[in-house]
């Protein structure tokens, strides 16, 4: 059986216009939402040491809220609440959400749940999903609780699939274990953009954001940072390009032939 | 009224009748007396003594404990009663009632008949009444209180002359405000226009409540002001039961029979365009024992299944005994909810829940202090100025908040001690140590004081100086020092972690 001589193929052939502009959408980016719909179920691992997970978590949902098409018989403003489920573990670790340090438009529309165990939350995160006069729902749990196993997610995935609700799943201190979650990233604090007026003072957060597993995207890293309400992304690594070539070709880091 | 409804409570009482008896209830000088029969106020107790006195008048006078809210109870259901001579009727507690019996007289034959059956009807319950028609309330109550039992005020004859000669107590005023009437010489309602309507405005102009202006209670009784009644309305709460032929002991059966009870109670609830809040079921077990459970909704309903799967945790505990051989589900509140709601559990297959279902569901497995929403309060204390409160409840009324404080997303329950290693001049700290970890504060700003609220904090609580900071890697944090050094509160001051930035 004879080997296709891969040397001989041009490179543009293999990496054409096509494959450009898959390579351009399969890149994440802020305002997606308005061209693929909602993220549905995101989970998000972050230290219990900083806020930087919830500060993230609220400001994707943000992007997503904000940018998704509106359809026709909705409201112009949207007036839904917001469910944000903690276990008391994770309450105890990272504290409790403070309404005055919420984004403006989150202020009056927080309901909070309070969860013993894991178990519970996860009942309240269900039945969040399943109320559409929810935004989106937050869930807090704290380490890798045995209830929170692939069977779990899968539920909560197919159930913010059914009824279009969202959910952002903070996972503090958590290993990367199995989940069917569509988007997963690691979130740790970034340091902030001097503000205007005091170069001294900590400015608008930043996050530094690695999507590690996504189901529509190519992996990749980003320094995220919230501007007057727009979230915004800069880039990191330079070498992410490459890694988002071979993801949309399904090829493994593929070397350049060497020609003779 | 209370000697009379007493009297009938058991056949031996009326022996009674004739000796001197009293009513009397505990006050912090002794038994006071609430009420007399015949026998005694003719032997010199009135209501309002104290047993003591009465006892020096009349040795040998019987006692029994008053009951006044079971007075009201029964003045309420005489109430209902009383509705057969006219459609409205109003308590006038301790022991009158009002009925309108406007363009009622000529069902009973004119209004001579209609005292007359009053008189009738009332003694047959063997009780005492005395009844006056009028045109106002006001006018019938004096009149009825006053005058002659079955006094009648028609429309055309001249109120103020038949009024003129009853005592200024008709007025229904305070005893105070009566004493200061009778001390200025005015003891019958007609002198009181004698010296003029301006001096008696004068006397009494910073008095607003009717029950102590004469001048308002007045103009009551002429009809020239309205006076609000509050009607009684007869309610039934919704209440449906099934009593068993064969005592349940099994759950299966119980969630059966609980889920009939919800059908019958969202068919009673319909009929009367009504939703439950709360309901209360019971049951009585084949041992005379009675188990209640409660379920309070966030929203009016009436869906059965939602009802039923509410219930459902709720009875895992409990104990048949025996077996259950009565059930009863009782809305104690409803409130009125218009009949286009659909189907909730239907409706979740395909639609989702509403916001109440999930409030309930949520509240029901966890416990309603669980699900809350967390709301302004008027304070500056970081942790003080933000409560929680039931998720659909309004929210309270507050002040804006300044928005040049820039306050951190997460709040700590408890704010933490943290170690200072390395402080600057400046007095922030440059290094610290958090749960086991160092810090180095990069970037701050601050500080931010929080003065102690003086109006709730003891005197040596001691000032807070705020501050933001960022450390090497970025993480944000909310930091304060506990007084300053030499403010006489105590020893070097100490420094807390309390909140979490994004």
């Amino acid at each position: 059986m004879t080997q296709p001589d891969l040397a001989s193929l041009p490179i543009t052939a293999f990496e054409d216009v096509a494959t450009l502009s898959a390579r351009r959408s399969a890149r994440w980016r802020p305002g997606l939402a308005a061209m693929q719909g909602k993220a549905l179920h995101s989970e998000i691992f972050a230290s219990s040491r900083e806020a930087a997970g919830a500060g993230a978590a609220l400001a994707l949902a943000l992007d997503d809220w904000r940018c998704a098409p509106r359809a026709d018989g909705q409201e112009a403003e949207d007036r839904r609440g917001v469910l944000w489920v903690q276990t008391r573990e994770a309450a105890r670790l990272g504290g409790r959400p403070y309404r005055a340090g919420l984004p403006q438009d989150l202020q009056g529309r927080v309901i909070h749940v309070l969860a013993e165990k894991a178990e519970d939350a996860l009942f309240a995160l269900e039945e969040g999903l399943r109320c559409r006069e929810l935004a989106f729902v937050i869930g807090e749990v704290a380490g890798n609780p045995k209830a929170l196993d692939f069977t779990a997610s899968r539920r909560l995935t197919l159930t913010a699939q059914k009824h279009g609700v969202p959910l952002f799943l903070l996972r503090i201190d958590a290993t990367r274990d199995l989940s069917s979650a569509r988007m997963r990233w690691d979130v740790t604090c970034a340091p902030s953009a001097a503000p205007e007026w005091n170069a001294q003072a900590p400015g608008d957060p930043a996050w530094k954001a690695e999507l590690f597993r996504a189901r529509s995207h190519a992996p990749g890293e980003w320094i995220l940072a919230e501007k007057d309400a727009q979230l915004t992304a800069g880039k990191t690594r330079e070498n992410a390009d490459r890694a988002v070539a071979n993801w949309t070709a399904g090829l493994q880091h593929r070397r350049m032939p060497r020609r003779a | 009224m209370a000697m009379d409804r007493w009297r009938l409570g058991a056949p031996e009482r009326r022996q009674l009748d004739e000796t001197p008896l009293v009513l009397i209830a505990d006050t912090a000088h002794g038994p006071r007396i609430e009420a007399a029969n015949r026998a005694g106020a003719a032997a010199g107790a009135r209501a309002g003594m104290m047993l003591a006195d009465a006892r020096t008048l009349c040795p040998e006078i019987a006692t029994a404990p008053s009951d006044p809210a079971g007075d009201l109870a029964f003045l309420e259901k005489l109430a209902v009663w009383a509705q057969r001579w006219g459609p409205w009727s109003a308590m006038d507690a301790p022991d009158g009632l009002l009925v309108d019996v406007t363009a009622v007289p000529h069902l009973f034959g004119g209004e001579e008949k209609l005292v007359a059956d009053v008189a009738a009807a009332f003694a047959r319950r063997e009780l005492a009444v005395r009844c006056a028609i009028a045109p106002t309330a006001g006018a019938a109550w004096a009149l009825s209180h006053y005058a002659a039992s079955g006094t009648i005020l028609g429309a055309c004859d001249d109120a103020e002359a038949r009024l003129g000669e009853l005592p200024v107590a008709a007025l229904r005023l305070d005893q105070d405000v009566v004493t200061v009437l009778r001390r200025l010489g005015l003891k019958k309602l007609g002198e009181l226009t004698t010296i003029g309507r301006d001096a008696i405005q004068r006397r009494f102009r910073n008095r607003k409540s009717p029950a102590a202006n004469p001048l308002i209670r007045l103009d009551q009784l002429l009809g020239l002001v309205p006076e609000p009644l509050l009607p009684v309305v007869p309610q039934q709460m919704p209440l449906v039961q099934r009593r068993l032929l064969e005592p349940i002991r099994h759950r299966q059966l119980l969630d059966q029979v609980v889920s009939d009870l919800a059908d019958d109670m969202a068919r009673e609830l319909e009929g009367r365009g009504e939703g439950a809040r709360r309901l209360e079921i019971g049951l009585w077990r084949v041992d005379g024992e009675v188990t209640v459970r409660r379920l309070e909704l966030a929203a009016a309903t009436r869906e059965a299944a939602h009802i039923v799967r509410l219930f459902a945790s709720k009875l895992d505990d409990i104990d048949a005994g025996f077996g259950i051989e009565m059930l009863r589900l009782r809305a104690s509140w409803a409130e009125p909810l218009a009949l286009d709601q659909g189907d909730i559990e239907a409706a979740a297959e395909t639609h989702g829940i509403a916001l109440s279902a999930l409030v309930d569901r949520l509240a029901v497995r966890l416990g309603a202090q669980a699900v809350t929403r967390p709301v302004p309060f008027a304070s500056h204390i970081p942790e003080r100025a933000q409560r929680w409160q039931p998720p659909l409840e309004p929210e309270p009324a507050s002040q804006g908040q300044l928005a040049f404080h820039k306050r951190p997303l997460k709040l700590l329950d408890k704010a933490e001690r943290i170690a200072v290693l390395y402080a600057t001049p400046d007095g922030y700290p440059q290094r610290f140590r958090w749960r086991g970890e160092v810090h180095e504060v990069n970037r701050v700003e601050g500080p931010e004081r929080i003065a102690p609220e003086w109006w709730r904090e003891r005197g040596a609580t001691r000032l807070r100086d705020y501050y933001r900071i960022e450390d090497q890697r970025g993480r944000r944090y909310w930091i304060y020092r506990l007084g300053i050094v030499g403010d006489g509160r105590g020893g070097a001051p100490d420094w807390y972690l309390q909140g979490l930035s994004a």
